[in-house]
């Protein structure tokens, strides 16, 4: 997975830019113009998410800095075609080409990802449970098995969940359980969310609110 | 099951006059919550058990030799039914195996686990970690009847397939079910330092002598729990299959190789099941074994 701070993503987006000026090809949308500057009717990703991918919890724009990029791609394809339902990022992510969402969400694949903080058990016991352990009384894997180490992220495909909002994580929960957003690969969220009870998803949405700190986060180099 | 309409009305009238009728069958047996293991020496063994076996790379790095740890084909720390429970196992020992030919301790089958499954160096006997888990395997069995075959045991076995595994089949299965987390290459993925989804061949998987090379072990472990959170999700036919196919790749060498792969086989892996000195993609599996 490629990695890169984001000013090297805007270097190079600039010498891109300079590149297809001289040579008169067409060439790959320019990543970080859209997400620094906006493009037609789409406002600069960055105006929401932050300039380091870092969020805004204020507004419910999540962190994506470090995401995976198949997980970035999948969410910019669903949103603009509707089966992930969200009257702010419907219109933005329909205006933007395929090949104009990969240029975004390569950009912020490639931001330094967050790193989380460890959890103490003692304060959200139900909490860690489902984070660490599951439920394998009804075949629910722990959050960690796929997500990472205190929700970290895994790969290409599993995005962090340290950082999110409790609130968000909570949103999304719901939005797997009712399908107003497409359950991901292998269906394994929609399964998931449909085994978690109102306590469950309180308590696990509070875990990792608490693995990203209260809204600031250190930035691996 | 039961057989003809009479015999089945007739079944029911005997129970409704004899009592209440057991609708269910007899539940499996449950192991302790952890919040039980007791204070105390005992209960120190206990969690120390417990963390060797579900961070075994790092809690033990002197025996183990790969990315693997014991909770990956003993699932939830060696609790799951039908996904070779402790507690099952830990009643079923000492017991003969003919892999040793030979009557084996408990302890002297954990050793088999390392030396292995964990592709490393097996732990001495009356060592701190085998008593460690020796003691997490004997607190999950807290009550269970001693040499009984429990329900839950081991991988239960699928019936055999309609058509004979294979890897071409298999390799479909393979991308379409478990590349997702095993990674294109087997590899499995790390994330924040740690192994995430583990290898399922190559260097850095369990070796030769492994239980999971049999074709049968590996067959039986993915009809029952994979993908993970959705076992028994595969047909009977796609969990052979792809347990061919991930058999069917090189990994560390088996530590009772001879200096020959056939002798080796013809000792060890005689069995359609391993796939140990036979050519898979031109190439003998065993030959250039993984370092």
């Amino acid at each position: 997975m490629a990695r890169g701070s984001a000013r090297c993503a805007l270097a190079s987006g600039v010498l891109l830019a300079l590149s297809i000026a001289a040579g008169g090809a067409v060439a790959a949308p320019d990543g970080a113009a859209i997400v620094f500057r906006g493009i037609g009717t789409a406002p600069a990703c960055a105006s929401c998410h932050g300039a380091q991918g870092q969020g805004n919890s204020a507004i419910g724009a999540p962190p994506l800095a470090g995401d995976g990029l198949a997980y970035l791609r999948e969410q910019l394809a669903n949103f603009a075609s509707g089966q992930r339902l969200n009257p702010i990022m419907q219109p933005i992510a329909h205006a933007l080409s395929p090949a104009q969402q990969d240029a975004a969400a390569q950009v912020f694949a490639g931001m330094p990802a967050l790193v989380p903080h460890p959890v103490a058990p003692e304060g959200n016991p139900l909490g860690a449970r489902l984070a660490e352990r599951g439920r394998w009384s009804e075949q629910l894997p722990a959050c960690t098995q796929c997500h990472g180490p205190d929700g970290v992220g895994v790969g290409t495909a599993f995005p962090h969940l340290a950082g999110l909002t409790a609130p968000y994580i909570a949103g999304q929960l719901a939005a797997f359980r009712d399908g107003k957003r497409p359950p991901g690969p292998l269906g394994l969220m929609g399964r998931v969310a449909h085994k978690l009870s109102p306590a469950d998803v309180a308590a696990v949405s509070a875990y990792f609110a608490a693995a990203g700190g209260a809204g600031t986060l250190e930035k691996t180099p | 099951m039961i057989g003809t309409r009479r015999f089945a009305a007739t079944l029911l009238a005997v129970a409704l006059a004899a009592g209440p009728v057991v609708a269910a069958p007899p539940a499996s047996f449950q192991p302790p919550p952890d919040s039980a293991i007791p204070a105390g020496p005992f209960g120190q063994a206990v969690r120390l058990g417990k963390t060797i076996f579900r961070d075994t790379g790092r809690a033990v790095p002197q025996y183990v030799g790969n990315d693997l740890r014991c909770s990956n084909c003993h699932i939830d720390g060696g609790r799951l039914a039908g996904a070779a429970p402790l507690w099952a196992a830990w009643v079923a020992f000492p017991a003969y195996r003919g892999k040793t030919k030979a009557v084996n301790t408990f302890a002297e089958r954990l050793q088999g686990c390392f030396r292995y499954s964990m592709n490393g160096t097996a732990p001495p006997l009356g060592s701190k970690t085998l008593i460690a888990l020796e003691a997490y395997s004997a607190w999950l069995a807290t009550g269970a009847p001693t040499r009984a075959h429990l329900a839950g045991r081991g991988y239960p076995r699928p019936p055999k397939p309609a058509q004979a595994p294979d890897y071409a089949r298999g390799a479909t299965v393979y991308r379409q079910h478990c590349a997702l987390c095993h990674g294109a290459d087997g590899a499995g993925q790390r994330a924040g330092g740690h192994v995430v989804f583990p290898p399922l061949w190559g260097a850095r998987s369990f070796n030769w002598g492994a239980g999971m090379g049999s074709i049968a072990n590996a067959a039986a472990f993915v009809k029952a729990n994979m993908p993970l959170g959705d076992g028994g999700s595969l047909s009977d036919q796609q969990a052979w299959d792809v347990a061919q196919f991930l058999d069917s790749h090189e990994r560390p060498q088996d530590p009772r190789f001879s200096g020959s792969v056939q002798e080796t086989r013809a000792k060890y892996h005689n069995s359609p099941y391993s796939m140990y000195g036979r050519s898979v993609n031109g190439q003998v599996l065993g030959a250039a074994a993984a370092k």
